[in-house]
């Protein structure tokens, strides 16, 4: 909270970060496999469906009239919901111990283009977010279970997909921000 | 249990270095889909390249087998195409959404909200798209190489390759 929005160079070097991170990929699909069913490797969107599901069964046992035909009764605390979990704790220890968490409502680049307004980030955060889930949704898996898991299990859906998100996002960035934003 | 230990435990290390790698930042991945900063680029292909050579190993010495996604034709091409388009407007992947919030960018609590939606509707919707988008061709749950009929050591090469000469290709012209 020390530094007002401009570009803090500090953190870490990203291809360490992105090392060990690879390092952590292989030691969790090793360890799953050998102390669980099955190896599990990264994904986050899958924890997505069964959260809003979760939240849809329990909705709709409060309106005994209104049906859903969710299927079966998962349960919602998984190893990849606690993954996701883990992802919250483990931002927020690192931007704790390093003092760079920041209350952010609209993010610089954004506010250049779209002014500094939190509703009309808002607006834009939910509405991309619901493409961006119901596309990897479709697709199988978002740039962690495809793009990380994928290429590191040399999946041929998952060099498609990858390439397919950051192809289409760069098309879909330039439109939006047109240059500007600097 | 040891499964929920084990991913608190994975989900808390990859969330505390996708934070000090910076990737979380919206900025950073508007600033990759706009071609001016890779930090996620260069976190990206690193673990990956890494992962490759580990899980290859790994699975050769058989201690796990692998889980390929299946190769849908009419899924990965829509699917991928509209996740492309919503990251570029909302700025976050579902991983780095979460990490966001955890780093205090509480906007993207809305992009959660968004995602938990984008996830119900693709639940309604699965029933149809069952019957039209998903019948095109399916290549089933195969690896690049095998679709190519390749050992696996060359794709590996090649693709660590290409990741260096783009690393150097990068730092190069300082992205």
């Amino acid at each position: 909270m020390n530094d007002s929005g401009s570009e803090r160079r500090d953190g870490w070097n990203p291809y360490l970060a992105g090392v060990l991170a690879g390092v952590l990929a292989v030691c969790s699909a090793v360890a799953t496999a050998q102390l669980t069913d099955k190896a599990r490797f990264f994904g986050t969107s899958t924890t997505f469906v069964h959260v809003t599901t979760f939240l849809m069964r329990q909705m709709s046992r409060m309106q005994p009239g209104h049906r859903i035909s969710f299927a079966q009764d998962q349960r919602i605390a998984d190893w990849q919901f606690m993954l996701v979990v883990g992802i919250l704790c483990g931002a927020l220890l690192g931007a704790l111990s390093d003092g760079s968490f920041k209350s952010e409502g609209v993010p610089p680049i954004w506010s250049t283009r779209f002014g500094g307004s939190w509703r009309v980030r808002a607006v834009g955060g939910f509405v991309g977010g619901i493409v961006a889930m119901f596309g990897a949704r479709l697709a199988g898996g978002c740039p962690s279970g495809h793009g990380l898991s994928g290429l590191m299990q040399l999946s041929l859906s998952g060099f498609v997909a990858l390439a397919l998100f950051f192809g289409v996002g760069w098309i879909t960035a330039r439109l939006l921000y047109r240059g500007g934003a600097r | 249990m040891n499964e929920l230990i084990l991913g608190l435990a994975a989900g808390t290390g990859l969330g505390f270095l996708l934070q000090r790698g910076r990737v979380l930042r919206f900025e950073k991945q508007i600033g990759a889909l706009l071609l001016r900063d890779m930090t996620i680029l260069k976190f990206m292909l690193s673990a990956i390249i890494v992962g490759m050579l580990g899980l290859a190993i790994a699975h050769d010495v058989g201690l796990i087998s692998f889980n390929h996604k299946t190769m849908n034709l009419g899924a990965i091409l829509t699917g991928g195409a509209l996740f492309g388009i919503g990251w570029a407007v909302c700025g976050y992947c579902p991983g780095t959404a979460v990490g966001a919030l955890g780093e205090g960018r509480w906007h993207a609590a809305f992009v959660i909200l968004g995602m938990l939606v984008g996830a119900l509707l693709y639940v309604e919707a699965q029933p149809w798209l069952e019957r039209t988008l998903l019948t095109w061709h399916d290549y089933g749950k195969i690896s690049l190489p095998r679709a190519i009929n390749s050992p696996d050591a060359p794709v590996i090469a090649g693709f660590t390759g290409i990741a260096l000469l783009l690393f150097w290709l990068f730092e190069r012209k300082g992205l």
